[in-house]
């Protein structure tokens, strides 16, 4: 959390100057930024989850739930609304989160991570087959409207689009830092520390992860809804295990102290990924993974310890007891 | 009756190839504490290879059985030295940090190689079926097989066995079980821990890429063919518990079998079938089937 001496609420300003801004920018960098923000909603839940120590492998689970629902509603009932269908992708994905939420909270470590990229590769395997649902191949939505306004002009709705899940991801991130600050987000990191511990003082090591897992649930559903307003298209692939990597890819790049990081991770991965396109589109996969490498190497406490330092320093002797806790037992 | 037996061959067919990359795998788990995601690159490295040395034989029309051993020898050479290259070029900067860092370094060897492989291979279909027709075909219990598919049974159980005899029954073997069990111990006793992981991720990466060339003449190689037998090859090490070897058979079997019955009974149920195993099998015994529980501090 870099902004350890900001309050929560004064980060309201650069989320609206952000939205503002994004008046006077071009109109292929709307679309790109819309497509950050989203991937940005999915790893910020990822991060909120990463302070219990566990990683999820399978967030694209619940960023296809929410696309396929809201598309799915749209599509049977009309409902175009962005608005509306940001709430619903939310509420399906946290819906989902709280029905796989107690079941998963159960493991960790390497567990965690695989049983969340199994379920979601079950998915993934159950949309590829239904045929209803268009195979492999998805199906097409309608554009989105705003409190009944249709936009015919392309720039006014990638604004749209824009201005929304860039106010959204915004207040995800201003909510998660008030939540980190919180009694609750201090017990997230006290479980990552020890879970048994935290069971000895009278708290729910599980009700602490399920909590966490479905708001990262949650995020991952809006983001969906995003992704698909953005793309008017869903296919399988929202749940394949290469884009739950990339999420997980953008949380680390960011670090797991500054909810600000997760941002410019996001931005400077679509940026590494639209350029390399751009100019090298044989290798962009090539680009991405040597980015990845050298992030990796150069800043292994990821963007956010640029200038979370003085905080990194201040964890570093309780990581240092755990480590000789550890080494004491047999 | 007939149908059952059906399944069953299929389904061993399918689990000698997969136990072969699967193992790879775990065994790189077991000593390095990786998930290797570019796993399946690896195979996907193996088959390309494996195509492009059976194809060279066939270009000067020696014999096929030249283009099956050209095959096997080309792999091994190639894998093990970019195995050994890469372990330590490149893993070796990341020991000691995060788990999920070391993963998402082996996602990102899995994304270059990705483009390396197109760079070098091109995106088009290529095949190498010269080897498959080696053993002509052969009649069993009124089914009739390729044999060179009935041969990956037997080939797998000799690979499997060797691992299983290599680490059970030889010095070397146990300096590596050493290292699986207790790291800081065996360096205490002097074992140099560096040589055994270099030398174990080499050979996970040769078995991976020995399973890709074994299957090169049955199939078509394309893009794509690394993701998807990394989830399969996750799969079964996850079904059999990471890091070991007899999980790494059973799983292998499991998932074959699956595979061979979802194809015969209900073909649109195939993936989905192996990740319902895979799900029942982390909700149960979250260990796998064969691994022992540990210990945790408290």
């Amino acid at each position: 959390m870099k902004n350890g001496s900001l309050r929560p609420i004064v980060a309201i300003v650069p989320v609206i100057a952000a939205v503002l801004f994004g008046r006077v920018l071009p109109t292929w960098t709307l679309s790109l930024a819309t497509v950050a923000a989203s991937n940005a909603l999915v790893a910020l839940g990822i991060v909120i989850l990463a302070r219990t120590g566990n990683v999820s492998f399978g967030q694209g689970l619940f960023f296809a739930a929410g696309g396929y629902s809201v598309a799915l509603i749209a599509n049977a009932s009309g409902i175009t609304d962005a608005v509306m269908q940001v709430l619903m992708g939310a509420a399906c994905g946290g819906l989902l989160g709280l029905v796989i939420g107690p079941l998963i909270a159960r493991y960790s470590g390497i567990f965690f991570g695989m049983l969340t990229l199994a379920l979601s590769m079950v998915f993934y395997a159950a949309l590829v087959k239904t045929t209803a649902l268009g195979g492999s191949d998805g199906f097409n939505v309608v554009r989105p409207s705003l409190f009944g306004t249709t936009f015919s002009d392309p720039r006014e709705a990638d604004f749209m689009l824009y201005a929304i899940s860039v106010a959204t991801t915004g207040f995800a991130g201003i909510a998660a830092m008030i939540l980190f600050r919180s009694e609750f987000g201090l017990v997230s990191l006290a479980v990552r520390e020890n879970n048994l511990r935290v069971e000895y003082l009278g708290i729910s090591s599980h009700r602490v992860i399920t909590v966490n897992f479905a708001i990262a649930a949650t995020f991952a559903g809006a983001a969906g809804a995003f992704a698909l307003m953005a793309q008017r298209h869903i296919d399988p692939q929202f749940s394949y295990w290469t884009t739950s990597g990339e999420f997980v890819f953008v949380a680390v790049l960011a670090g797991y102290e500054s909810v600000a990081a997760v941002f410019i991770a996001s931005l400077t991965l679509e940026l590494v990924r639209s350029f390399s396109n751009l100019y090298l589109p044989n290798t962009w996969q090539l680009v991405l993974g040597m980015f990845l490498l050298a992030v990796i190497l150069l800043l292994p406490d990821g963007i956010g310890s640029l200038w979370g330092r003085k905080r990194l320093r201040n964890v570093t002797p309780a990581k240092a007891v755990a480590a000789a806790d550890a080494e004491v037992q047999p | 009756m007939n149908f059952i037996l059906t399944v069953i061959l299929d389904g061993l067919i399918q689990a000698s190839w997969l136990f072969v990359v699967a193992l790879g795998l775990t065994l790189v788990f077991g000593v390095l504490k990786i998930l290797n995601v570019a796993h399946g690159s690896f195979y996907a490295l193996g088959a390309y290879v494996a195509a492009t040395a059976v194809t060279t034989v066939a270009a000067h029309s020696l014999p096929p059985v030249f283009g099956f051993v050209a095959m096997l020898l080309s792999v091994a050479l190639i894998a093990s030295a970019i195995g050994l290259l890469l372990e330590r070029g490149l893993l070796k900067m990341f020991y000691g940090r995060d788990e999920v860092v070391l993963l998402l370094v082996t996602y990102a060897v899995f994304l270059v190689l990705e483009d390396v492989t197109k760079l070098v291979w091109g995106v088009n279909p290529i095949y190498a079926t010269q080897p498959y027709e080696l053993f002509g075909n052969v009649e069993f219990a009124g089914l009739y097989y390729v044999a060179y598919d009935l041969a990956l049974i037997p080939i797998s159980a000799a690979v499997g066995f060797s691992v299983w005899f290599g680490l059970n029954r030889t010095v070397a073997g146990k300096i590596v079980s050493a290292v699986i069990h207790n790291e800081e111990m065996s360096v205490s006793m002097g074992v140099k821990v560096n040589r055994v992981y270099a030398g174990a991720f080499a050979f996970g990466i040769l078995l991976a890429a020995l399973g890709g060339a074994l299957t090169a003449p049955k199939i078509s190689m394309q893009p794509g063919l690394s993701s998807d037998v990394i989830i399969l090859s996750f799969a079964i090490v996850v079904i059999g518990g990471l890091g070991s070897v007899e999980g790494a058979a059973v799983g292998s079997i499991l998932v074959g079998l699956a595979r061979a019955a979802s194809v015969h009974l209900l073909p649109q149920a195939e993936l989905f079938m192996i990740y319902l195993i895979m799900a029942a099998v982390l909700v149960f015994r979250p260990e796998g089937l064969f691994k022992r529980e540990t210990a945790r501090r408290i």
